[in-house]
């Protein structure tokens, strides 16, 4: 006899106890601690922070290693948490142009103002697996330069270009900027709401979309005018005070691309902009961000509309990781009633099928069917991959 | 719960909610677009008829959350779970009892009184979304009271089949003017949106709508003149309690093609067994 399914309370319990034991691993090694991620894993710490668009490393690590190093799940964990902080406050504009700066490097010229600075970057290394880390060989530590007293100065190279009036401005025009936290979609979107979402987009998911712009999916010509990756001041304005002071500081990398002119009657020839920014080191990030940026400013640029990156709607409503894994997710709760709604119909279908090919096989001895059954006949014997089935939620 | 707001969300989010309820309520049938927040389940889990039940919930009332019309369904339980833990509210499995009846893909089959609340999950609020992707135009197309695709729609099933091939999603049209999705519910439930004393709210969390069909609303599903709506009906009855009349689920209980069949509204199934005993 068939006994109602229950349990289910039970069951999660203890699968959430198998869960925290496998993730805690074998006894007889020591537990990873939330400061050693922060420490040895920063890059996967960065990544947590950008797409779960919250600046807090060791919550960041936390939720790393309570999700077992799913990136996906960690950044679920730290959006979730970001949604239950107050604001306090909205801080001034950052301003990367004052970057204490760990890396800088331009592809547009060759020597520039303030020096290329390759910093702590896995380009040019050569990807062999190092097998003395396997043995815990001790690493060096990195050169430094006690010269150095005062930091060059290292000016925006895209704006030695304005002087020329070669590469379109970028001004703020003091208006108030969407916030994709507070208020829903409404599409089509302005730049800052669409930089918003890709700036929390899924690394792989802009990878992909900015790498088809490359491919020919809506080409852009981009040129890597200048990625940067540093420390930046925050900075509040202080009502009471009526002063603006520093809060802090936060990392973050930053993509401007320089790409094809456009031009018309009224308008000279010139360069035009792709933008990436992300917290922490998140170079890869940034650069296809900045190539989706571009993409998706053709329609304001005048150009055709040929490739998936450049549909506005399409890029940014499948952006979020948040957003995606949950849907897809979903496909695992039990969808009971809808299938057997379904597979009732199917039934049907079949049985109609069935009778149909019977009534078909008499006709033939001279029962000519009419044109209409013969069509609907017909539709019948394909498989049943009706549009209808698209409701499968 | 500490650190936390009673049922979770601040206050000021609730207020945004429940604004945006109120302006649903005041249309019926409309999508009102709302600035849903990440809720600490996944998106597709039930994170739009969280946070409605979240926003509406007071420490008096009782809560009760059923998926594919049962209590002990795993997201149902874990749901329940969620609210027991920072609300403290009370939970029940009754129908009768309830306040606010959260559920996923059914309507009980008790009858709803005034004075409750039904909350849908809901995964794609938009009815139109498979025919036109673009929110965009699905908006113009609700502004305009566009509906002809959806017919179209319709009917190219009966121009295929024979009959409207659509059984669960069931697009409804509600006061003479939107039409909407009634979530996930199989068509058998259809009927169960019309005039319902009952308030019924639906939210949509990962796509950022809410929309509602207050008490006592005409609620008419899709339909043509020649090929009126009709809903599912079973040869068999209900294994365990007998019913002939409620939404049944096919149970396999072998691998010799044996099954049978039961109520998919588990409270209603045990309240009909308890008379009977």
């Amino acid at each position: 006899m068939y006994v109602a399914v229950k349990g289910g309370e039970q069951a999660i319990a203890n699968a959430h106890r198998w869960l925290a034991d496998r993730r805690r691993g074998n006894r007889e090694r020591a537990e990873l601690e939330v400061e050693q991620i922060g420490d040895q894993l920063r890059l996967a710490v960065d990544r947590v922070m950008s797409e779960a668009s919250l600046y807090d490393p060791e919550l960041a690590a936390l939720a790393f290693k309570q999700a077992s190093g799913d990136l996906t799940e960690a950044v679920f964990l730290l959006r979730a948490y970001r949604t239950t902080l107050p604001r306090l406050a909205v801080s001034e504009p950052l301003d990367t142009a004052n970057m204490r700066i760990e890396r800088r490097i331009s592809a547009t010229y060759k020597d520039i103002p303030g020096g290329q600075i390759l910093g702590p970057t896995y380009d040019y290394t050569h990807r062999l697996l190092d097998f003395l880390q396997l043995a815990g060989a001790e690493v060096p530590p990195a050169e430094s330069r006690d010269d150095v007293t005062e930091a060059e100065p290292c000016p925006q190279i895209l704006e030695l270009l304005n002087d020329e009036g070669l590469v379109e401005q970028e001004l703020d025009d003091g208006s108030e900027p969407a916030d994709i936290t507070r208020d829903p979609p409404d599409y089509p979107m302005d730049r800052a709401a669409r930089l918003q979402m890709l700036a929390r987009g899924d690394e792989g998911y802009l990878l992909a979309l900015g790498y088809s712009t490359q491919r020919g999916y809506g080409r852009n010509h981009p040129f890597a005018g200048e990625i940067r990756l540093g420390q930046v001041e925050v900075e509040i304005h202080v009502d009471e005070w009526d002063e603006t002071i520093c809060v802090g500081e936060i990392a973050l990398s930053e993509c401007q691309l320089i790409n094809q002119f456009g031009g018309s009657r009224e308008a000279a020839p010139q360069f035009t902009r792709g933008y990436g920014l992300a917290f922490g080191h998140n170079e890869r990030k940034t650069m296809a961000m900045a190539l989706v940026d571009r993409a998706l400013r053709a329609e304001e640029l005048g150009e055709p509309i040929v490739g998936p990156a450049q549909q506005a709607e399409f890029v940014l409503a499948h952006a979020d990781s948040v957003d995606a894994s949950g849907f897809v997710s979903h496909l695992k709760l039990p969808h009971y009633v809808d299938f057997q709604s379904e597979l009732d119909l199917l039934r049907r279908l079949r049985r109609e099928h069935a009778q149909n090919t019977s009534f078909g096989q008499s006709e033939s001895h001279g029962n000519p069917a009419t044109e209409e059954e013969t069509s609907a006949r017909k539709s019948g014997q394909g498989k049943h991959d009706r549009e209808g089935g698209v409701h499968g939620l | 719960m500490n650190g936390y707001n009673f049922a979770y969300l601040d206050e000021q989010t609730k207020r945004m909610i429940r604004r945006a309820l109120l302006k649903a309520v005041a249309i019926p049938g409309y999508q009102v677009p709302f600035g849903g927040r990440e809720m600490p389940m996944p998106y597709g889990w039930g994170t739009g008829g969280v946070q409605v039940t979240a926003s509406i919930l007071g420490a008096d009332d009782i809560l009760k959350v059923i998926d594919q019309g049962a209590d002990d369904t795993t997201n149902a339980v874990s749901i329940r779970h969620f609210f027991q833990r920072v609300a403290g509210v009370e939970t029940t499995t009754s129908t009768a009892t309830a306040d606010v009846i959260q559920t996923r893909h059914r309507i009980p089959e008790t009858p709803l009184r005034n004075g409750q609340i039904l909350v849908f999950q809901v995964p794609i609020p938009e009815p139109l979304r498979f025919i036109e992707p673009s929110e965009q135009e699905t908006r113009m197309m609700h502004a305009l009271e566009e509906y002809g695709v959806m017919h179209v729609k319709l009917y190219e099933d009966i121009a295929r089949y024979g009959h409207i091939a659509t059984t669960y999603a069931y697009p409804v049209k509600v006061d003479g003017r939107y039409v909407m999705d009634p979530s996930p519910i199989p068509k058998f439930d259809n009927p169960k949106l019309d005039g319902n004393p009952a308030l019924m709210l639906f939210g949509a969390g990962r796509e950022k709508r809410l929309y509602a069909i207050p008490p006592y609303t005409r609620v008419e599903s899709l339909d043509f003149e020649d090929h009126p709506f009709e809903v599912q009906t079973w040869e068999h009855t209900c294994a365990l309690c007998g019913s002939d009349h409620s939404y049944l689920d096919e149970v396999i209980t072998d691998d010799k093609g044996g099954r049978m069949f039961v109520c998919s509204d588990t409270d209603y199934c045990q309240t009909r067994r308890g008379e009977v005993a």
